[in-house]
């Protein structure tokens, strides 16, 4: 084998380049203005309206992921049909939807002039402009995260402990929570705190379908571009506060999944 | 690169497409919020030229030394639009009633300061049943005239162009002289550009030529003389 002494540099530079490139960004958000300006922004109304309707939303977005979530991937992962690949892609592709198709397709479908929207109307439930409405786009770009995660960790759960419960006389839904469930769980809490940071972050779903009123429906990454061109020291520090609250998530998710790579679960 | 408020889209392409035309000639827009455009030039981006829907983000880049003197180019007017078929809205006084949704823009961008000059002009019960009933600040125009297109709210004050520019789709409440702010586009080449002949000449079309007809065209009205 001819050595290729140029090999192992070329990957430390390599490596060295993506950090600067992904680091930096992150780094300068916090020196780009002073701290003690930083955490004096963060006492403004419009900053603290947002960040709890950031919070508020994206928790009552996770409780209903998790809910209808967690039986759907199960079922999913552990039924053969025909169909099952192609309807696995289906509800991942929202994931992969820029956010602005998403924002128009929840228009088209639960708008006023969308598809459900009379019917909505009679069951005088209304969506747009409605804090209601930014749960529903987080939902809808956070859900299939966690359903792929769920999926590969339920996949995951040795078939024996599964069938032995059986064996035992557990029905299926007692195996689900006693012991699919469990051994499950670091799976599910990966894909519940991808899923929340996705959630997190939303912005052209929920400008385009709640739209954006302090208090209402204006959540932080919405606060963020509004105050860019009015107040740039918030926007900053509404920004910091994000990027810590990223930052516990993926710990939480890295601690979590212990020694396993983060991502996808392993199959 | 030209910086131009999302109001002027429809005029400018047009004036842009006109001036592909003759060879070595290439304009490219990027069409926002005046306030976030402003703000990005603050933060250092450097266009050619800033288009804007105010006097005063221009001349407050002015003041920083990083534009030259602005030049009114255009004016507009404000009015109350609705989506064509609806019945809920045929006057101002109609936003008063229950249950109307109302977009404005966001306080950063001139539509939005507009739009609250004239509510503050609103006799008092007028004025506050509008300020109850907005339901959305957008980020710059073209969101409200979405969001009244697709029918999330009943009303939302955008200038007359927009109303122009959206076909038959949405309708329009004219203001009374009385409240209506005044509505000014003025344009400024942005110092440090290595463009500034071709710049300068952009918005001597935007005067006068090419631009000027464009934008008479989409319903905007020429400057006052200076």
């Amino acid at each position: 084998m001819r050595a290729r002494p140029w090999f192992g540099p070329l990957l430390v530079a390599s490596l060295a380049l993506a950090f600067a490139f992904l680091v930096l960004p992150v780094v300068a958000i916090f020196v780009h203005t002073a701290p003690a300006k930083l955490v004096s922004s963060l006492g403004d109304r419009a900053s603290t309206d947002a960040l709890r309707l950031s919070l508020e939303t994206s928790t009552i977005a996770m409780v209903v992921v998790v809910a209808v979530g967690t039986p759907a991937a199960y079922w999913l992962a552990t039924r053969v049909f025909r169909a099952r690949a192609a309807l696995i892609t289906l509800l991942e592709l929202p994931l992969v939807l820029p956010p602005a198709v998403a924002g128009l397709g929840l228009l088209a479908a639960l708008g006023p002039d969308g598809i459900l929207g009379p019917a909505l109307a009679n069951a005088h439930v209304q969506l747009v402009l409605q804090t209601a409405g930014v749960v529903v786009a987080l939902c809808f770009v956070s859900g299939p995260l966690y359903l792929l995660q769920a999926q590969a960790a339920f996949g995951a759960v040795e078939r024996s402990l599964t069938d032995a419960s059986r064996t035992l006389g557990a029905g299926e839904a007692a195996t689900f929570a006693r012991v699919a469930v469990p051994v499950a769980l670091p799976g599910l809490l990966t894909g519940l705190g991808l899923a929340w940071a996705r959630a997190l972050g939303e912005f052209g779903a929920t400008l385009m379908f709640a739209g954006s009123l302090q208090g209402v429906t204006q959540t932080a990454p919405l606060a963020i571009y509004a105050q860019f061109a009015s107040d740039l020291p918030a926007a900053l520090a509404l920004s910091a506060v994000l990027v810590a609250f990223s930052a516990a998530l993926l710990v939480g998710v890295k601690l979590l999944s212990g020694s396993r790579s983060l991502g996808l679960a392993a199959r | 690169m030209v910086f131009a408020a999302a109001s002027l889209k429809a005029p400018l392409e047009r004036y842009a497409a006109k001036l592909r035309s003759s060879p070595g000639v290439s304009v490219r827009y990027s069409f926002a919020g005046s306030g976030l455009l402003a703000a990005q030039i603050e933060e250092g981006l450097r266009p050619d030229v800033f288009a804007s829907a105010n006097l005063k983000l221009p001349r407050r880049l002015r003041s920083h030394g990083m534009v030259q003197t602005p030049v009114a180019f255009a004016t507009n007017r404000l009015v109350l639009a609705f989506a064509a078929g609806s019945s809920k809205i045929s006057s101002l006084g109609d936003l008063a009633r229950r249950g109307v949704a109302i977009a404005i823009g966001s306080a950063a961008v001139p539509v939005g300061e507009y739009a609250r000059i004239l509510i503050s002009r609103l006799p008092a019960r007028l004025r506050r049943a509008v300020l109850a009933g907005i339901r959305d600040e957008e980020p710059d125009v073209s969101g409200i005239v979405g969001k009244l297109s697709q029918r999330a709210v009943d009303a939302g004050f955008v200038y007359a162009s927009d109303v122009t520019a959206a076909g038959g789709a949405l309708r329009a409440v004219a203001i009374p002289a009385s409240l209506a702010p005044p509505v000014a586009y003025a344009a400024a080449v942005v110092n440090g550009t290595r463009q500034a002949a071709p710049a300068r000449a952009y918005i001597a079309g935007l005067v006068s030529g090419a631009g000027r007809r464009a934008l008479a065209q989409a319903g905007f009205l020429p400057a006052p003389a200076p």
